[in-house]
């Protein structure tokens, strides 16, 4: 039975976004893979509105002191299992990490399974991460 | 009369929740195939919406704070129960017509408001603001499209002189089908609209309107009550459709092989209407829902009533 789940899982990942104060251009790149050139509808990813319905938690941007406690909130939020994602330099540490506002990267607020570097990262690359992380489950 | 275990087997296997569910998870497929062709994409494999099922029964289940607990799990239940039983009854008064009682057009129409109205209640009591603003919206939007819905139906029975589906079958299958005349098409495009309404697709998907209210009503639904929500929307795919070809299409001949391709086509042009309108139209706001509703939509149904009284 369980080993059912994890199959289903792998095949329909539910992807929540997660902007917490990123510039809009990895935001943008993940936009991206929904569009006819890649569409990672093909393999179940579909991006939904709440995180209560996600599997995958996309999460974009220096991590600042507003929204740290929400990235929190929406984590608890999540249904188990779930699967973090950092797409992008920003949240594993960056330029902006010695700022007075940015609580510092990502894993110091949530556990992350798999990151995603790059200014913004290619879809191409977003997609073998996924991969990855889907072998990992 | 069936007994207790023909009963349990009609409800349960065919053609109650199992023959639906699987049927109307495959015309989701067929929706959102159809849907990613139209934005030039590929689209989900066919098993697609059997899967996520699948994985959303295996996921975590988690009652928000502050949440009724007994209205959260049971309403979604009783909705997928409610539409489970029309789609029963659907087929029996189309396969045994002289299973049919006085009224049961009535009982069906309360019964297809069941999953709007249970999901209604789901949605205030999950105490989510936006999930309680899903739910007015679905409110209002029910009592605009109602009133035609209804008016529409009702022109068939003005046709038939009478509340028994089974005899609107057999009088369909000796005198050609209603669509055929002219109050008959004008009931049908009526019905069509309210049946989309009733869906929730574009235009009207007001009341889980993703990109404003994130989800509505469906917020909080987490897991297995998510997947019980999506097996509620598939079976209302199917069974609608089925609705709509029992009282204007001349109903289901299951006993021959051309009654069951017949059957077939019909379902699949409804099916690719829907989705057609649902690919073509943006959303529109509640207001201009209900104007839309019940100004031209309901003056076309008092046209087609009329015209159906007077004979044509």
């Amino acid at each position: 039975m369980k080993r059912l789940f994890r199959w289903a899982l792998k095949r329909s990942l539910y992807v929540y976004h997660v902007g917490a104060s990123a510039c809009n251009n990895c935001d943008i790149e993940i936009l991206d893979l929904l569009t006819p050139k890649f569409d990672v509808e093909r393999f179940g990813i579909v991006l939904v509105g709440s995180p209560r319905h996600a599997d995958v938690l996309l999460v974009t941007g220096a991590v600042n002191k507003l929204i740290a406690p929400r990235l929190r909130e929406v984590y608890e939020a999540t249904p188990n299992p779930k699967v973090v994602v950092a797409i992008g330099t920003c949240p594993s540490g960056n330029i902006f990490q010695d700022s007075y506002n940015v609580v510092g990267p990502l894993d110091k607020i949530i556990p992350v399974d798999i990151y995603i570097p790059g200014c913004p990262p290619k879809p191409e690359a977003m997609i073998a991460g996924i991969v990855k992380v889907l072998e990992k489950l | 009369m069936f007994d207790i275990l023909e009963v349990l087997f009609l409800y349960l296997v065919f053609p109650g929740f199992l023959f639906s569910a699987v049927v109307g998870l495959l015309s989701c497929w067929v929706d959102r195939k159809v849907t990613a062709k139209v934005q030039w994409r590929v689209g989900p494999p066919m098993l697609q919406p059997f899967i996520d099922i699948i994985k959303l029964l295996g996921k975590e289940v988690i009652l928000p704070r502050g949440a009724y607990k007994f209205s959260f799990f049971f309403f979604p239940l009783l909705g997928l129960a409610g539409i489970t039983l029309v789609s029963t009854m659907l087929w029996i008064f189309n396969v045994f017509p002289d299973k049919t009682f006085i009224g049961d057009l009535i009982v069906v129409l309360y019964l297809l408001m069941l999953p709007p109205l249970s999901l209604i209640l789901a949605g205030f009591a999950s105490k989510n603001p936006l999930a309680t603003l899903g739910a007015s919206r679905e409110m209002k939007l029910m009592l605009s499209y109602e009133l035609p819905f209804i008016l529409a139906i009702f022109t068939i029975v003005a046709k038939s002189h009478s509340l028994l589906m089974g005899n609107m079958v057999t009088v369909q299958s000796t005198q050609g089908m209603y669509l055929l005349s002219a109050s008959g098409i004008i009931a049908f495009i009526v019905a069509l609209i309210c049946i989309q309404a009733k869906l929730g697709f574009v235009p009207f998907d007001i009341a889980d309107a993703e990109q404003e209210i994130a989800g509505g009503i469906i917020i909080e639904f987490s897991g297995a009550l998510l997947a019980i929500y999506k097996l509620t929307k598939a079976i209302m795919l199917f069974v609608l459709p089925v609705f709509l070809i029992t009282l204007f299409l001349g109903g289901i001949n299951v006993f021959t092989l051309w009654g069951i391709a017949q059957f077939i086509l019909k379902y699949v042009i409804i099916l690719t209407l829907i989705v057609v309108i649902k690919n073509t139209n943006p959303r529109l706001r509640i207001d201009q829902a209900l104007r839309f509703f019940w100004g031209k939509v309901t003056v076309l149904a008092v046209i087609a009533m009329v015209l159906a009284l007077v004979g044509w």
